[in-house]
């Protein structure tokens, strides 16, 4: 077979420790959807249809090797960057411009970015002498802002957050220095008044609430508080699957999506979250792992920088659920119900797949 | 290096020492993987301190959540006449609520809801006003006793109004209308006002309270005890299913001593006049009857009353809202002769056979005013019987002059005249039994004699109620029982089939100096119905069944005798007809006291109205 395929198609090289810890993942969160849904068939069947889609789009960017990915960089950021501008003028959604209704097919341009920027701060980083100097990495900030500002006036905070935070990654790793990162860490910290004056009421909102939920009990307090009292009434051991009468009874917000957790946390108590956290940790630590294998400069960032940004979904998530950061819209990987999240952290596992596949084939 | 250099240096050195970055990059790997270990552990940290450390509160609050406490409340008690009709009962009907933390602002709200249901004008008002007393996600009620049509529209639009709901409740019913109001009172909405003189925490489910009547004298016995139900809810406060449940104790339903009978009676025959009458069972001090007119619909009331309507009661003729029976103070006139008469034998003032000429006026010494009787040139030398038979006022002026203001007083309170009579409503008036003290302390004045012989024919000072005088004829009748007159006959609690009778309780056992006496205060008021020159002589039974009564005359403005009141005199100016009476003579089972407003001559328009009430109790009481 080998023989008459090109040489980078060769049957998948998939690095089964890593499907394992995403499928153990996949089938936790089936079940807690069944549960957080109501027991509801079709929720679980549409997303198990989601997953689907998610793992071919794993398997088909598992055999597109690095170098390839190298090459549409620049193109892929580019078109991203353009839909994100289309977005600004043609967007439809409730009350936010995030989505790019093409037809059949309705999707968030901002996905994309989700995976184009911190290939495009590894392409850009890759040719380069690291640790960057000071120039290089203000080209890099440069390069994950653009992104990150359009898409956090679109608005979308989290997944703002999430594209800044993976670029910066890959910044990170490809060994930033401290003493310029403890800079754009004050520098950040410096211009937190003025986000503050770039946010929508309703952000503010989440911010103050977040501050002191009880201020407003039945308004936006609800979802900090219920679920606050999910996760604390679960106990060490839950309520059993199906028996959480926070989410059964419907007092925990967006409970099959962002809020996910505190259904599990509410049935499974402490011990589902440990182990929880624990598979999180696997697969983190797993990619790591294979991007220190890696042999490109490229490929070993943008593994990085994918697995870095896979374990900040959890820690937003979970710090959100559990009410330690305020209420921002980051669902919980691979757990949480909807389409595209899903479909672009598997098609991440690809490229982290495939650079593990093709570590020895790299020139 | 300076920036320059840099610059130059990282775009002039493509060649890059792979193995170093790639140790480098490792490196910066661990370091992320401890972070993210680190931030983990935090987060765990934050996991255990929700799930283990703070699990109990917030256990509880889930609990808290999901269950609430639901006040069921109780079915008020019915209200049946003695014979078992019932005069209050509860109907099925459905009212509109709305829980303010799901239906966001009211304003708008009511406007929607307006447009298909017509609600009453002070609705928002009243609900700011009774916001205090509902809990959070508690239903606050809006209106009442909705149409047919209304639930039916409402049906169609309830898609429109989250939070707002048709809910069935019983609602309170009086199916003899106006007849018995001034007995019964009403129920009406329960406001934060009334709270005071309850428990609240056994009235959270209740929409309505005994506002007047027997509805308000007996609210703890009808109201019962409040239920509750444990109930799981989702986020909206639907009810999915009850947990637990104490149920609610009903009130007690009660027997009222009230006869129907008598009751329409009494209200046919006042007609349309303005007046009162008591009816009460001489031997038990129940009252049979007790009629205000004119009265109003309790129904109206119940529901709440709109201002139209209360406007109109207000502004009707004869003042509606005024109970007479308990509330309407009226001179006694020659009503009180009996007692006074009774007061002169027992204290050995005057005996049996003792005669007074009566001249037609008589005159104190050394005042020129005369004080008349009502016949002109008087009539003659009369005894006792003949001064009751036929009202001789000169025969009471001298005895009230022999007897002294503070004798009589004395003697008469005895009787209950000028204090309440204890009877089972609130408000009563206590009328004026005038003394020497008594005026001394009212108006700071000494006592005249002239005052005394007046009191002696019930004017003056005198005041008393329609109840009072009942009550005090009720002592007369049965030898010296004075009861606390009592409408409630019989209590009937909850799961119990028999009814328990509530006895009047004994004001006062007037002592008897010689029952002679008392027969023949009674054989004089016999004689006025049955005497040949009886006052009432008109209203004498023809089957032979004997009554003895007694007329009177409430002096609305002081006239003289010689402008005797005619066709002519204006209407409010008429003297108000007074009598009271009691039957069989033998063995009395009822007394009546009788006031017509503005009737003129107790005789002729008091005691046929008197006469329609004992005959619809005595034809009662021979039917098996």
């Amino acid at each position: 077979m080998r023989r008459w395929l090109p040489g980078w198609l060769h049957w998948p090289q998939l690095d089964v420790p890593l499907l394992a810890g995403l499928l153990l993942l996949m089938g936790c969160g089936l079940l807690v959807l069944y549960s957080a849904s109501g027991a509801d068939a079709d929720v679980v069947n549409r997303q198990a249809v989601r997953l689907a889609v998610g793992l071919a789009a794993m398997l088909v960017l598992s055999q597109v090797p690095p170098h390839i990915l190298k090459i549409w960089t620049p193109w892929l950021f580019t078109l991203g960057l353009a839909l994100l501008l289309a977005t600004w003028f043609v967007g439809t959604g409730r009350a936010t411009n995030r989505w790019l209704d093409l037809g059949l097919v309705r999707f968030q341009p901002s996905e994309i970015m989700k995976l184009a920027v911190p290939m495009m701060v590894a392409w850009y980083l890759h040719p380069r002498r690291l640790p960057p100097d000071l120039i290089t990495v203000l080209i890099a900030t440069f390069i994950l802002v653009i992104p990150a500002v359009l898409i956090a006036r679109q608005p979308d905070l989290g997944t703002a957050l999430l594209v800044g935070v993976s670029g910066f990654f890959a910044l990170f790793l490809a060994g930033l220095r401290w003493r310029l990162m403890f800079a754009l860490a004050g520098l950040a910290v410096a211009l937190l008044p003025a986000l503050w004056y770039a946010m929508h009421d309703y952000q503010r909102q989440r911010v103050l609430t977040f501050l002191d939920p009880e201020s407003d009990p039945l308004g936006t307090g609800w979802n900090i508080i219920q679920s606050k009292i999910a996760v604390g009434s679960g106990g060490l051991f839950g309520k059993g699957w199906l028996h959480g009468t926070q989410s059964r009874l419907e007092f925990i917000p967006e409970r099959h999506t962002d809020f996910i957790l505190a259904v599990l946390s509410e049935e499974f108590g402490l011990a589902g979250v440990l182990v929880l956290f624990a598979i999180y940790l696997f697969i983190t630590g797993r990619g790591l792992y294979i991007a220190s294998n890696a042999r490109s400069t490229y490929a070993r960032l943008l593994a990085g920088s994918l697995s870095l940004t896979f374990f900040v979904y959890v820690l937003v998530n979970a710090g959100m659920v559990s009410g330690l950061l305020p209420v921002v819209g980051v669902p919980l990987p691979l757990i949480s119900y909807g389409g595209t999240s899903i479909v672009t952290l598997l098609a991440g596992f690809g490229i982290l797949m495939s650079i593990h596949g093709h570590r020895t084939f790299i020139r | 290096m300076n920036i320059r250099q840099r610059i130059r240096h990282s775009q002039s050195s493509p060649i890059k020492d792979q193995a170093l970055e790639s140790r480098r990059f490792t490196e910066r790997a661990a370091v992320a993987f401890a972070l993210v270990a680190v931030a983990l552990m935090l987060l765990a940290a934050r996991y255990v301190y929700l799930q283990v450390l703070s699990h109990e509160e917030f256990a509880t609050r889930s609990t808290n959540n999901r269950v609430r406490v639901v006040p069921v409340p109780p079915n008020r008690g019915l209200i049946y006449d003695r014979r078992g009709r019932p005069i209050a009962e509860n109907r099925p009907a459905y009212r509109l609520e709305v829980v303010p933390e799901k239906a966001g602002e009211l304003g708008p709200l009511l406007e929607r809801l307006g447009a298909i249901i017509a609600l009453p004008e002070d609705v928002q008002e009243r609900f700011e006003r009774n916001r205090p007393r509902y809990r959070v996600f508690d239903s606050v009620p809006l209106k009442f006793n909705l149409s047919e049509a209304e639930v039916a529209r409402f049906a169609v639009d309830r898609h429109r109004f989250d939070g707002v709901d048709v809910v069935p409740y019983l609602a309170r019913h009086y199916p003899q209308g106006e007849l018995l109001t001034h007995v019964l009172g009403y129920v009406g909405r329960l406001d934060v006002d009334d709270l005071g003189r309850v428990d609240e925490g056994n009235y959270r489910g209740t929409t309505h309270i005994g506002k007047t009547g027997i509805e308000r004298y007996y609210e703890s016995a009808l109201h019962g005890s409040s239920g509750l139900e444990k109930v799981e809810t989702n986020s909206q406060g639907r009810t999915l299913q009850v947990l637990e449940r104490s149920s609610p104790v009903h009130g007690d339903d009660l027997v009222l001593s009230i006869d129907l009978e008598v009751q329409r009676a009494a209200w046919d025959a006042l007609g349309e006049r303005a007046g009162a009458v008591v009816a009460i069972d001489p031997n038990d001090g129940a009252v049979l009857a007790m009629v205000s007119k004119p009265a109003y619909d309790p129904n109206l009331f119940v529901h709440g009353i709109s201002t139209a309507d209360y406007r109109a009661i207000l502004s009707a003729r004869g003042r509606p809202l005024f109970n007479r029976t308990l509330l309407g103070g009226y001179e006694p006139g020659s009503t009180l002769k009996p007692f006074v008469g009774l007061a002169g034998l027992e204290l050995g003032v005057i005996s049996d056979g003792d005669e007074v000429f009566s001249g037609g006026e008589f005159y104190l010494p050394n005042v020129s005013r005369p004080y008349r009787d009502w016949k002109r040139g008087g009539h003659g030398s009369v005894n006792i019987y003949e001064a009751l038979e036929q009202s001789v006022n000169t025969f009471f002026y001298q005895l009230a002059l022999d007897l002294g203001i503070d004798r009589m007083h004395d003697y008469l309170a005895m009787f209950g005249f000028g204090a309440p009579t204890g009877i089972d409503l609130l408000g009563e008036n206590a009328g004026v039994l005038p003394s020497r003290a008594w005026k001394r302390g009212q108006f700071g004045q000494p006592w005249y004699p002239g005052e005394t012989v007046i009191a002696g024919i019930g004017q003056g000072f005198n005041v008393t109620t329609p109840v009072q005088l009942a009550n005090a004829l009720v002592v007369l009748a049965n030898g010296g029982t004075r009861f606390e007159p009592r409408l409630l006959y019989a209590v009937k609690h909850p799961g119990n089939t028999r009814a328990d009778r509530i006895e009047s309780p004994v004001a006062q056992q007037v002592p008897v100096a010689d029952p002679a006496h008392w027969d023949t205060i009674r054989e004089g008021m016999r004689r006025v119905v049955h005497g040949r020159k009886g006052t009432a002589r008109a209203i004498r039974p023809d089957d032979g069944t004997e009554i003895a009564g007694k007329s009177g005359t409430a002096q609305v403005v002081a006239q003289d005798r010689d402008e005797d009141m005619d066709e002519d005199t204006a209407e409010h100016l008429r003297h108000h007809a007074l009598f009271i009476a009691y039957a069989p003579f033998e063995r009395p089972s009822i007394v009546v006291a009788t006031v017509v407003e503005h009737g003129g001559g107790g005789s002729a328009e008091a005691a046929p109205v008197t006469r329609a009430v004992l005959d619809a109790w005595l034809y009662q009481e021979r039917l098996p």
